[in-house]
């Protein structure tokens, strides 16, 4: 994908003037943030539930080498091809390789996150492989040749009438006078289309929310069946995963997934939790004849040893983004990588660097509702924080914001000082807003008034006029 | 006014830059409050500011500086409260952060945080203050400014407040708790993004069809007053300190006078 | 070493060395070992703690409202009675795909004659196959679905309607015991290829923001429970 998050006040602002966009953005209140809040109503226990999550994702951590290897015993056990793949390029060229000794044409996909990271399905188009996003969100995107806005709905973006556009584009050889107003007759049309594809397919390539140390398997969350058809009806299985992934047992999925459809979309369980172990077994009549697991760092080994460890937590259940008020002003392709909202906001600058994705820890006002629905309690401001020390450790920043800061570090640390200047620049203020009681224009306040008003002081600073009142003089 | 116990902590005022710079009524609203649950307040000249702008652009040396500056400010004095949630909970909660690793500072900046408060919170938790003796006939709606609220648990405290000044109407907006986009330099760096952040809360203000628009936060009213301002709307912006102390004769915050 | 173990050794080493902090790995690797030996449940829900009868309530309630349509059986000898009766209440075909399951294949068929059961994995154009659950868990109204001979892993996903049977003395109140229970089944064998936890007919919210039925997988799903 490219990747635009240095642009991200450019983004910004076309997504600020897309109606479109802003039409599906104020759904988000009333939809996935309603629903959230009124699952975490119906369950008692969910909070003491985040803290044991947050508790399950610290230890595996800690241990996280020990657990990596554990999981793979039991999945090798069990017949799975185990692949470790450090970086992004790794991971495609791993991919390329299995789907060419599998003489693979056509590849189906469940969606993955990791898959968009690394790049995946441009690598596999460029040797000439057809690969089908599967993931009806996905799908959408896929055949409007853009990324997913959203971790959990990659077509959040989207209307029912652009959906409608894009598909009589591309089902050519439909009927065009069929009638496809109604969602069922969307979902119904992408449903026969992709059936075609899960039946022909070489190769199945699915995600993994969790892997499990204590049986070896790779867990699949969904709502759809496609990740399931995806896995089963191929020749060929292959997951990425990312190495945070993994969990400890059993007991510990049962926890986190009564965390994660309810902090995702407000369910209390996903239609499918899948477990998958190995290929088929001597006697199976279906599933893959092989199947195997890519094990992906790109980035995340070296956040072990900092802050950031914290966001490695994720279980990528959306919350954040839902209840961020910048995203839900901007939408996801504004933050230009594959993570957007708060949790992008912290591992992009991991993945791409911090002066490609800068902006992105940068444009939050730390409002800190993030942090108060993330099923694993993330620190996210706290994170966004530490991006923004390290950048200004190396200088960065625009130069305005540097002279600024400069002038109020020197005047803060400077009481007698810093009192003396403001009273003088307060009172020369004032004189000017005395009247109106406002300013519809200020030098160097261009950012302020251009959408606002700046009130305009009192006439004297509080300092002064208590001065002033411990004196006896009557205000 | 209200208020059970008899002792007489000495309470320093921490006045926060925007209320010493932009809007002192503010402050002595707060000083006339805690006055009234009993409290000799002192204002100490050897602080100016809590150091969030630079906490909050990556200068942790220069907010870690400002933060013992302040701490070595206020010693001696029972209580610091401070009209503003973000500012209350950079000093309570972020101070102990920020000194953790200086070993001369981390206990000092600990016991300094256990007697910072935000003012209502202040009024209500810690001098058991249940009602004010003011009146004023209008109706309100208040904006919860989320450090107050996320940071320090800042909910209930002026709501019980202002339900008992006489004739005062309070009606919930809808999104009392969202973002209304200031965020500090944020709003500076990001103006557009700020602007449609600002322009909902507006929207939930103007939908609330009340005569007042609270908060507990000089920077939130200051962006709310400035969009509400620009765009005409009528209803009144003041901190709600100003209600609850009567401290009503300056203009409300981008009115004429 | 070879390319591929190289990698391996170095992700790890690479984990490792970021995650030292002075503990002794004989000590880590005794903790790790501990926590695989034996897991019991972090935290139960009140709701998945009742009797049998307010389990069995909460499971059928959930399914209902996730679009499952339950029907209870007090015996094994009326499931296809049930079976046929869906069927036609719904206006399908009268022919199943089923696995080898010993439960399914020991029931009284030939009380159905216009029942076609045929045998194996599911085929593109099948329109309605029948399970039979390893276990189910009450709190979410959840099915869980071993993969096998008996009961092939594609019949849960490519036909149209999917009907599963399930004993109500399979049915736990959460998911650490309905799972305790499958491990149980399937013996020290470990996993089969899938276990499938199945709790309502396929869905997708992706286009115009409500949940509309039959995304990719069934749009149907009946649950026979029996007992």
């Amino acid at each position: 994908m490219d990747v635009t998050a240095h642009a991200f006040k450019e983004n910004a602002a076309r997504a600020l003037s897309d109606s479109q966009l802003q039409r599906a953005l104020a759904g988000l209140p009333g939809g996935l943030v309603a629903q959230r809040t009124a699952a975490r109503a119906k369950l008692p226990e969910f909070e003491a539930l985040r803290d044991i999550g947050r508790d399950i994702k610290n230890h595996t951590l800690a241990h996280l080498d020990l657990y990596l290897e554990a999981w793979e015993k039991k999945a090798r056990e069990a017949g799975t091809i185990v692949h470790w793949a450090p970086t992004a390029a790794g991971a495609r060229e791993i991919i390329l390789g299995i789907c060419r000794e599998a003489n693979a044409r056509l590849v189906t996909k469940g969606k993955s996150m990791i898959s968009e990271e690394v790049g995946l399905n441009a690598h596999l188009e460029a040797a000439g492989i057809e690969v089908v996003e599967t993931d009806l969100g996905e799908y959408l995107v896929q055949i409007r040749k853009e990324t997913p806005s959203h971790i959990i709905a990659p077509a959040i973006h989207l209307t029912q009438t652009q959906v409608e556009a894009d598909f009589r584009r591309r089902h050519t050889h439909l009927p065009r006078d069929r009638v496809l107003v109604e969602a069922p007759q969307l979902v119904n049309e992408a449903r026969l289309i992709l059936r075609e594809k899960f039946l022909a397919a070489d190769v199945g390539i699915t995600g993994a929310n969790f892997l499990i140390a204590e049986t070896g398997s790779s867990v699949i969350v969904t709502n759809e069946g496609n990740g399931d058809l995806t896995q089963s009806l191929a020749k060929v299985h292959i997951v990425v995963a990312s190495i945070e992934k993994v969990i400890p047992t059993l007991a510990d999925l049962a926890a986190l997934i009564r965390l994660l459809p309810r902090s995702a979309t407000g369910q209390e369980i996903s239609t499918y939790v899948t477990l998958s172990t190995g290929p088929r077994r001597p006697g199976d009549p279906d599933g893959p004849e092989a199947c195997h697991v890519v094990v992906l760092d790109n980035g995340r080994s070296a956040l072990l040893d900092t802050p950031f460890r914290e966001a490695l937590r994720c279980i990528r259940c959306g919350a954040c983004m839902n209840h961020c008020p910048v995203y839900g002003a901007v939408g996801g392709h504004a933050y230009g990588f594959v993570y957007p909202g708060p949790i992008g906001a912290v591992i992009n600058p991991a993945i791409i660097g911090l002066k490609e994705a800068h902006h992105l820890p940068n444009a939050s006002t730390f409002c800190g509702r993030c942090e108060s629905v993330c099923p694993v309690k993330i620190p996210l401001p706290n994170l966004m924080r530490e991006w923004r020390t390290k950048e200004f450790a190396t200088g960065g920043g625009s130069l305005a914001t540097r002279l600024g800061l400069g002038i109020w570090r020197f005047l803060a640390r400077r009481p007698k000082l810093y009192h003396l200047t403001t009273r003088l620049g307060i009172a020369a203020l004032s004189a000017l807003g005395r009247r109106r009681g406002r300013f519809r224009w200020l030098p160097l306040a261009g950012g302020w008034t251009r959408h606002r008003d700046m009130p305009a002081p009192q006439a004297r600073t509080f300092q002064q006029l208590w001065a002033e009142h411990r004196a006896g003089v009557p205000r | 006014m209200t208020s059970p116990t008899k002792s007489q902590p000495t309470v320093g005022l921490f006045v926060t830059c925007l209320v010493d710079l932009m809007r002192p009524s503010i402050g002595f609203a707060a000083v006339k409050l805690l006055e009234a649950t009993g409290c000799r307040v002192e204002v100490p000249t050897g602080q100016t500011c809590c150091g969030q702008p630079g906490y909050n652009s990556g200068d942790k040396a220069t907010a870690a500086a400002l933060a013992r500056q302040t701490i070595a400010a206020f010693e001696g004095l029972d209580y610091v409260v401070a009209p503003s949630g973000s500012c209350a909970g950079m000093l309570k909660v972020h101070y102990p952060e920020l000194l953790a690793r200086d070993p001369d500072w981390s206990a000092r900046a600990k016991e300094f945080a256990a007697k910072v408060f935000e003012l209502t919170s202040f009024l209500v938790d810690v001098r058991g203050m249940t009602s004010v003796d003011v009146a004023l006939t209008a109706t309100a709606t208040y904006h919860d400014s989320c450090s107050g609220l996320r940071e320090l648990g800042i909910k209930d405290q002026p709501r019980r407040l202002l339900r008992t000044v006489k004739g005062l109407t309070l009606v919930e907006m809808a999104d009392a708790e969202i973002c209304c986009g200031f965020g500090g330099t944020f709003s500076v760096k990001y103006p557009d993004i700020s602007n449609a952040i600002v322009e909902k809360k507006a929207a939930s203000v103007h939908e609330a069809r009340t005569d007042l628009v609270l908060a507990g936060d000089l920077g939130c009213l200051m962006n709310m007053a400035g969009k509400l301002a620009r765009q005409g709307r009528k209803v009144a912006v003041r901190h709600v300190a100003e209600v609850l102390a009567g401290e009503l004769s300056e203009p409300p915050i981008a009115a004429s006078k | 070493m070879t390319g591929s173990e190289d990698r391996r050794r170095q992700m790890l080493d690479r984990i490792r060395s970021a995650l030292d902090d002075g503990t002794p790995q004989h000590v880590r690797e005794a903790r790790v070992r501990e926590r695989l030996g034996g897991a019991s449940p972090h935290l139960v829900p009140e709701r998945a703690r009742g009797g049998a009868a307010e389990m069995r309530a909460i499971f059928t309630e959930h399914l209902a409202a996730q679009s499952a349509t339950v029907v209870s059986v007090a015996s094994a000898a009326e499931v296809p009675a049930a079976v046929a009766g869906y069927l036609r209440g719904n206006n399908l075909p009268m022919r199943l795909r089923l696995g080898g399951d010993a439960r399914l294949s020991a029931l009284p068929w030939s009380r159905e004659p216009a029942l076609t059961l045929e045998r194996g994995a599911a085929r593109a154009d099948d329109e309605v196959a029948l399970s039979h659950a390893a276990s189910a868990v009450a709190e979410t109204g959840t099915l869980i679905l071993a993969s096998g001979p008996d009961n092939p892993v594609t019949l849960n996903f490519l036909p149209d309607t999917h009907i599963v049977v399930v004993d109500a003395q399979s049915l736990k109140g959460h998911y650490e015991a309905a799972l305790e229970a499958a491990r149980q089944h399937m013996g020290a064998t470990g996993l089969p290829r899938t276990l499938n936890f199945i709790s309502g007919p396929s869905r997708s919210a992706d286009i115009g923001g409500k949940p509309v039925l039959g995304a990719h997988g069934p749009r149907r799903l009946c649950v026979i429970i029996v007992g």
